[in-house]
């Protein structure tokens, strides 16, 4: 009984972390109900990956920048330009794409290398710089494509945005062994991981995840990488993106827990003041981010071109606000200071599925716009109501103490008239949002 | 002509775990200026707030008379009804609207919701000139000085017929020549009938205004001086301010004073945005190896101001001067550079320059030196992690643990957290700004042996406090600021509460 008072007090106090995870499980079984079964067949989960990689490489680079308390306009319209110029690299110029790829890489660092000076050492708000950006770099595709999509790409570099690892077994077995053997080698180095820091955290006397949340957590986790691998394998294997991908999620995870860059990231946004009284360089800091933006978005671009197989004048069109989305979906705050990579990467695949099920269902994009931005909404101002509600916890936190103090007495005064209608509030709204919970 | 306006009796207003104001008694005359002193936290803003309505008359006790009348206020807009007029030391105007603009701002001149701007601009310049200011009423006020802005809040009073005009260190921003200016027009203005209550402690400022003074000590009513009385004289109020018991407990120290580790020359330092004013002048003081040295300063002595412009240049302009560590001359102009030369520097003001409050523990004590926990910019966690629990085991942070939240701690806890992140960096050199506000009994008392042991261990201590009793407990040797001016330097052997309110109050020769 206590454990279960012990687990539902966690849920309680992480209740956005928690949240969002089942709102993504939520999302992926209502529309494997009505697509039939369509969503979760294996070449659609292929194609899942492949369509949203890009989404989620923005991301990573979009939570970053809104950690750091600042935004990003102009990706899309960079991942287009970086489209555009690897076109006249590899196909009018004749480069091999080995040299390429790094070239449009510099392309994207020099260009976040000037948003990021106009920010940071300049001052100019990086919603203006950024909006400018966007009209920029979507000005320079145009010019730089003359208007016109260039095609075709070499296969190496096509099989950036479309290709699968080689199959071992020579396509004679039924599942895919490289698949296979990748998909459960890291669910093992994962639940490693996993148990390692449980135990580094208990040998220093931290507060831990309660054994029963934890157990189901990494089991669940566990077992549903291992149901994607099986998804894969079954088609046609891994995807090279999927790899890239999973190579900077890991890179991009440590960097922002333990590097100095990361945590200076983190305390920028947490509090400017206190961070530049701290002696970090808030600006060189601030200045690196946009720099990485920007290198993030040109992979991004040259994944999307890659898959198209075209670099073409509207190419990256709304990328910004997919990823900007993600970012906030997946728990970021608007004011900066908060906010992970792995969320932002459910925030990213909960967009993605809707996009997906939406389309398998036929719905058209007048629809699926008006459903991602109403999901957009609710999550951030689910974040915010918990946040006023509260303040600093969720109101559902707070309805499980009030349960285990005793009732106000006389005595104990209320500390201000104002406070008590919004005390008294607190019950009701929390048990209007009782069947989310239970 | 004694005629009584405002009766304040038994005023008692409590915040949580604080006794703010205690049966504090208050009475203004017709038409008389009657100042109100006190040290620096002693109430005097909140019982202005009592009186003016910020808060409401259900969360204190106590009665108000005004005009014999009962008063009780929900909000400033019921006391502006009867004619109490509260201008507040941050002035509550707009900066890119016009004078005019923000004399009627929320008071519009207006029919069925339109703005008759005709009489607004005429009426705006008949209030100008009642306050003796020529200025075009269509001027946005970001465009006069703040002196002027001064004024235009006094004209916005006026607009709203004030009978009792209360204002919160008026002079505090200004230079003298405004200061001397405003003065003219408070006596101007009690020509005209109007009362006013003004909270100063600038002496020479009361002396030339003040028909009454009304100490405020501890957050209570020490005692009323009459200016007809001949009762107001600069010890009789030194007196009235100071006379705090020496209760607090402070640890026993032998001071171990070694040589000298951090001068300060002839250090200038001007308003960020007023150029004409300097708000630290040519100041020099010296602090030892060992040495615990207090800065005692009133409010706007520029204490925090000439700390903070040492410490990588974080507050004014056109700073001049030179620091010198051991012996010889250092650059502090950025935080980074003041860092490595191991000066540190803990601000008064934690919740918004000192802590990221919505990190935990660890991640706070470690933010000015990660470096330090570091290999080729990749920390190391667990090291991170031992280092603040030894933190919090020495400094005794209460928290269920490192990787708690620090915005969820006690005001003392979070000050440990602040000194832990500073002590980890490693300095020579402390400056701790009010290292005990806003903290409880007990946690002071550990703080003060936090800086004891400090001294102990060599480092050179700085501390600025408006609270005298504990310079006197924890220090060596106190310097006093007035107005921007060391004016005093005191070794502790000689020091009082009495001497050193009579250098912190002393006028520029």
């Amino acid at each position: 009984m206590s454990a279960l008072r012990e687990s539902l007090g966690f849920l309680a106090s992480r209740l956005r972390q928690v949240g969002i995870f089942v709102a993504l499980i939520l999302i992926v079984l209502l529309f494997q109900v009505l697509t039939d079964g369509i969503l979760l067949q294996p070449q659609n989960v292929s194609n899942l990956v492949v369509q949203n990689s890009y989404i989620l490489i923005l991301a990573i680079g979009m939570v970053m920048v809104i950690i750091a308390g600042h935004i990003d306009l102009s990706v899309g319209s960079i991942a287009g330009f970086i489209g555009a110029v690897a076109g006249v690299m590899i196909v009018h110029w004749g480069w091999p794409w080995w040299a390429a790829i790094p070239a449009c890489l510099l392309v994207g660092a020099l260009v976040g290398a000037w948003q990021g000076y106009w920010i940071a050492y300049v001052g100019i708000p990086a919603f203006i710089v950024t909006l400018a950006g966007m009209l920029i770099f979507r000005g320079l595709t145009l010019i730089t494509l003359k208007n016109q999509q260039i095609t075709p790409f070499p296969d190496e570099l096509r099989a950036l945005g479309g290709g699968f690892l080689p199959d071992i077994s020579g396509g004679t077995s039924v599942l895919e062994w490289l698949t296979v053997i990748l998909g459960v080698g890291g669910t093992a180095a994962l639940l490693f991981q996993s148990i390692k820091e449980r135990r580094v955290r208990r040998r220093f006397n931290l507060e831990n995840e309660p054994m029963a949340w934890f157990a189901t957590k990494t089991a669940f986790i566990a077992l549903l990488m291992l149901v994607i691998t099986f998804l894969l394998a079954s088609y046609r294997g891994t995807p090279i993106v999927l790899i890239v991908l999973a190579g900077l999620v890991i890179a991009y995870s440590a960097l922002m827990n333990n590097s100095i860059f990361g945590r200076h990231t983190y305390a920028i946004g947490g509090n400017l003041h206190a961070a530049e009284l701290s002696g970090i360089k808030t600006k060189a800091v601030t200045f690196r981010l946009f720099v990485n933006m920007g290198v993030l978005a040109a992979l991004a671009g040259l994944i999307f071109t890659a898959r198209l197989n075209s670099a073409q004048p509207a190419g990256g069109t709304g990328f910004e606000l997919d990823s900007i989305a993600a970012a906030f979906i997946g728990g970021a705050a608007v004011t900066g200071g908060i906010g992970t990579v792995a969320g932002a990467m459910i925030g990213g695949l909960i967009m993605g599925v809707l996009n997906n099920g939406m389309s398998i269902l036929g719905l058209g994009t007048d629809y699926q716009q008006l459903i991602k931005g109403l999901v957009l909404l609710i999550a951030v101002g689910f974040d915010i109501f918990n946040k006023n509600r509260a303040g600093g916890g969720s109101s559902i936190a707070k309805r499980f103490r009030l349960r285990t103090t005793p009732p106000a007495t006389e005595q104990t005064k209320a500390p201000a008239p104002t406070n008590a209608p919004a005390e008294a509030a607190t019950p009701v709204a929390a048990g209007s949002r009782d069947p989310g919970n239970a | 002509m004694n005629v009584p306006i405002l009766q304040m009796r038994g005023i008692t207003k409590t915040f949580p775990g604080v006794k703010a104001l205690q049966d504090v008694t208050l009475d203004v005359n017709r038409g008389e200026v009657h100042a109100i002193c006190g040290e620096n936290g002693a109430g005097k803003s909140t019982l202005m707030k009592v009186l003016s309505g910020v808060y409401a008359h259900n969360t204190f006790e106590g009665d108000i008379l005004f005009e014999n009348e009962p008063c009780d206020f929900a909000s400033i807009s019921d006391s502006e009804k009867r004619g109490i007029v509260i201008i507040h030391q941050e002035l509550a105007l707009s900066p890119y609207l016009s004078i005019a603009e923000n004399i009627f701002l929320g008071n519009e001149l207006a029919s069925r919701g339109w703005v008759d701007w005709r009489k607004t601009n005429l009426e705006a310049a008949k209030l100008l000139a009642r306050v003796g200011l020529s200025e075009n009423p269509v001027t946005p006020i970001q465009h006069i000085s703040v002196g002027k802005q001064q004024l235009v809040e006094i004209a916005k009073a006026l607009s709203k017929e004030v009978k009792l005009l209360i204002l919160d260190e008026p002079t505090a921003a200004l230079n003298d020549e405004d200061s001397d200016h405003l003065l003219d027009l408070i006596l101007h203005l009690k020509g005209q009938g109007v009362t006013s209550i003004i909270i100063s402690h600038k002496l020479n400022e009361i002396r030339k205004v003040a028909d009454a003074v009304t100490i405020i000590r501890d957050g209570k009513s020490i005692e009323t001086l009459r200016v007809d009385q001949g009762q107001i004289t600069q010890e009789r109020i030194i007196r009235g301010m100071v006379g705090r018991d020496l209760d607090s407990l402070y640890p026993e120290r032998e001071p171990q004073i070694g040589e000298e580790v951090l001068r300060i020359e002839d250090w200038t330092v001007q308003h960020p945005q007023d150029h004409t004013r300097t708000v630290v002048h040519n100041a020099n003081l010296n602090v030892r190896k060992g040495e615990v040295v207090g800065l005692a300063g009133l409010m706007g002595a520029g204490r925090t101001e000439l700390a903070m412009s040492v410490f990588g240049r974080t507050y004014g302009r056109a700073v001049s001067g030179k620091v010198f560590k051991h012996g010889k001359e250092i650059n502090t102009s950025t935080v980074p550079e003041a860092i490595r030369h191991g000066i540190a520097y803990a601000t008064e003001d934690r919740k918004h320059y000192g802590l990221n409050l919505i990190e935990d523990i660890k991640r706070n004590i470690s933010m000015a030196a990660l470096p330090k926990l570091a290999k080729r910019g990749w920390v190391d966690g667990n090291k991170e992690t031992t280092v603040a629990n030894s933190y919090r085991k020495s400094m005794n942070i209460k928290a269920p643990s490192v990787a708690a939240i620090t915005g969820k701690l006690s005001g003392g806890n979070q000050q440990k957290v602040v000194l832990s992140k500073w002590m980890f960096s490693d300095p020579d050199v402390l400056i701790l700004d009010e290292p005990t506000r806003g903290i409880d009994v007990g946690a002071k008392y550990e703080i003060y042996t936090i800086i004891a042991e400090l001294a102990a261990q060599g480092k050179a201590v700085i501390v600025i406090s408006s609270e005298l009793p504990e310079l006197l407990g924890i220090c060596d040797r106190i310097y006093t600021l007035s107005a921007g001016h060391v004016t005093g330097e005191v070794p502790i052997a000689e020091a009082s509460q009495e001497t050193l309110m009579h250098y912190m109050t002393k006028e520029k020769e």
